[in-house]
């Protein structure tokens, strides 16, 4: 990693031309919501001046980029005399996305994991990967952000470019070669001992900005052993089943694999569609029976999921704590809640006897 | 105004190397093709009852049929081109390279347009996924296969693998349960298997008819008629999940142990390579670490059976 510092009105001209230069993505303001607060979204940028550079989050994760909604895996195509060829293509055009969180890059760092390790690594993810240009900016959190109990606050690798804000410049985290060569091109400074103070300034305040803060530690082996508990079930009659929490998560992954004729009827394409454990037949099997017939079933899954941990991926944590779902949820369910009433039950409870002092 | 200067160039992934080869499903380490399929043509179809056929595949490409191994109990995804893709458990022999037989109940939508299939009909399969029976393992020991309804299925390969090294197994008993005696599957087969393998089969209905002669009741009736070794005996148990739930809790009473015993679970799969999430059992995948569970880790793993 090589660190730079690089003044804001520089900065704006470096990424006017890097995204004139591409297909690029960045957040803009779309709309407002009912309070008359912007929101944000990854849109194509054409310049820097359609960049929100100070947004504070966008609805949608960065995960549409990486794991699109609706995917084409494979297509057949059928010939007259009943037989058929398959046709794979994976195949991404180079894509610049530009403000990324450092929530953001770290769920890209964990669906990683999931899609590229193991034994069947994702072609079509590897290839939008690798194909994809990220630059992250760091943020102050908002109210609701938890990202720092998930120490997913700060992040060290899987983007090309990150820059930190200090105050009249930004000071530069290059990671890659290509984002070295372009800079080149550019009025760049070494950092001085102040501007790394300044940095140091600014991560602290980031740090210290968080309100919301929910304690993991420890939570696999609780959600193991609340696995009847009947705040499942609370919880489950709020939910909607509508998937929205699923959508919006820049780490749920789990997909479902279609297959529809083509309108010609001379081919068929088989394409995977995000899917949200939510759903009511997310676990169904052929003859109907439902492994997880209840809200609260599915529910817990994803909470499950999230904060246990699953063995694609060395049962880590794959929740960043962005708080989307939470923001998202129609229902008003957010993990914050839902966990702190789970270490309510469990840090509450009590036994007839009093535990034994005697450690022997 | 674009400046090429600033242009991101076109990573070499997207044309990888391998791409015109057949993908090695042994070879897991490098990056292939997942989702290509072998093209195999249906060259029989043997109806077993009312709902369930026995389909005969012979993949085309001959190269293709000499990388396509697989070993007891694991599965494949079947595709039938235009209506999507099923986890089907493979019924053959391991040993029969020429041709893979499934056995398969009309239940989905992918299923019943199989079922309008005629031989000839071309339809592509990927895999083998999953995790086996370890055959090797049970060498020198007694077998006992305890199956339910369509649970013959992927029980059937175990059979086979049983037949083909008969003297490396002491006595292999085989419970086979269902409904009716019209829903008993390979009944063909029961002579050659106690005749030719000498597995002591027994078969029991819960609803007899009028021919049926056998016994009558619950599977786990035939465990009591039968003098078990829990010492030397490997279970291998495969059924609807409330048939797993009596017989391996029979099975665990008697004496077996845990690690003794495997079932094969059930679930819908839609990715076969532990991706989409569909078939999670607590917190590991059916797809890879499945579907042959031994009973600890379907007793330790949530919401398993």
């Amino acid at each position: 990693m090589i660190y730079k510092v690089i003044s804001k009105s520089e900065f704006t001209a470096f990424i006017d031309a890097i995204v004139k230069a591409n297909n690029a993505y960045g957040p803009r303001r779309v709309d407002s919501d009912r309070n008359g607060e912007p929101i944000y979204k990854f849109m194509p940028v054409a310049s820097a001046d359609e960049i929100a550079f100070d947004y504070t989050a966008t609805h949608f994760s960065a995960k549409q980029f990486f794991l699109p909604f609706r995917e084409e895996l494979s297509h057949f195509s059928f010939d007259e005399q009943d037989n058929w060829e398959q046709h794979i293509r994976y195949e991404a055009p180079p894509t610049l996305l530009f403000g990324l969180r450092p929530c953001d890059i770290s769920a890209v760092n964990i669906l990683d994991d999931v899609m590229l390790r193991g034994p069947y690594p994702s072609p079509y993810y590897l290839a939008r990967r690798r194909n994809t240009f990220i630059i992250g900016m760091d943020h102050l959190p908002l109210p609701d952000c938890f990202c720092k109990s998930m120490n997913r606050h700060t992040v060290s690798h899987g983007f090309n470019l990150f820059c930190s804000d200090i105050g009249d410049s930004y000071y530069l985290s290059i990671n890659s070669s290509k984002a070295f060569t372009f800079l080149k091109e550019f009025e760049l400074r070494n950092p001085t001992p102040e501007d790394d103070c300044l940095l140091i300034e600014r991560r602290k305040l980031i740090k210290q900005s968080f309100l919301t803060n929910i304690e993991v530690t420890g939570l696999p082996l609780f959600l193991d052993i609340e696995f009847d508990s009947p705040i499942w079930e609370k919880w489950g009659d709020k939910c909607l089943n509508c998937g929205t929490c699923a959508m919006v998560c820049p780490t749920c992954y789990c997909y479902s694999v279609e297959e529809n004729f083509d309108i010609d009827l001379k081919g068929s394409s088989r394409h995977n569609r995000l899917y949200s454990c939510n759903l009511v037949d997310f676990a169904e099997v052929a003859g109907g029976h439902n492994f997880r017939p209840r809200n609260g079933d599915r529910l817990k899954y994803r909470y499950y999921h999230h904060y246990r941990g699953f063995s694609a991926n060395d049962n880590q944590q794959i929740c960043v704590g962005c708080n989307r779902c939470g923001r998202a949820c129609l229902a008003g369910i957010n993990p914050k809640d839902v966990i702190n009433d789970l270490r309510l039950e469990r840090e509450t409870c009590k036994t007839g006897d009093s535990p034994s002092p005697n450690r022997t | 105004m674009q400046d090429g200067r600033f242009t991101l160039p076109e990573q070499d992934l997207n044309r990888e190397p391998f791409a015109h080869r057949p993908p090695d499903f042994r070879q897991k380490s490098e990056v292939m093709i997942t989702d290509r399929g072998y093209k195999c043509r249906i060259t029989n179809i043997v109806p077993l009852s009312v709902h369930e056929r026995l389909f005969q595949l012979r993949i085309v490409d001959p190269a293709e049929r000499e990388l396509f191994r697989f070993r007891p109990g694991q599965f494949l995804m079947l595709e039938v081109p235009g209506y999507g893709e099923a986890p089907i458990s493979i019924s053959s022999s391991t040993s029969n390279r020429e041709f893979i037989e499934l056995c398969i109940r009309q239940a989905g939508h992918v299923t019943s347009a199989l079922f309008e299939a005629q031989p000839g009909a071309l339809v592509s399969i990927r895999g083998p996924f999953g995790t086996s029976f370890p055959m090797e393992s049970m060498q020198g020991g007694d077998v006992l296969l305890v199956a339910g309804g369509l649970g013959i299925a992927p029980l059937r390969a175990p059979l086979y693998w049983i037949n083909d090294h008969r003297d490396h197994y002491r006595d292999v008993r085989f419970l086979y349960g269902a409904k009716q005696p019209s829903e008993l599957l390979f009944t063909y087969q029961f002579d050659e298997w106690k005749t030719v393998s000498h597995i002591d089969l027994h078969a029991i209905v819960e609803r007899p008819d009028e021919n049926w002669k056998g016994r009558t009741g619950m599977i786990t009736a035939l465990l009591d008629d039968i003098a078990i070794d829990p010492e030397n005996t490997w279970a291998i148990v495969c059924g609807p999940p409330l048939m797993f739930k009596f017989a391996c809790s029979h099975l665990d009473g008697i004496g077996i142990p845990m690690n003794r015993m495997f079932v094969s679970l059930e679930r819908r799969m839609h990715c076969g390579m532990g991706k989409c999430c569909r078939c999670m059992v607590g917190s590991t995948f059916t797809c890879l670490d499945g579907p042959v569970f031994d009973y600890w880790s379907v007793i330790n793993l949530k919401e398993a059976i």
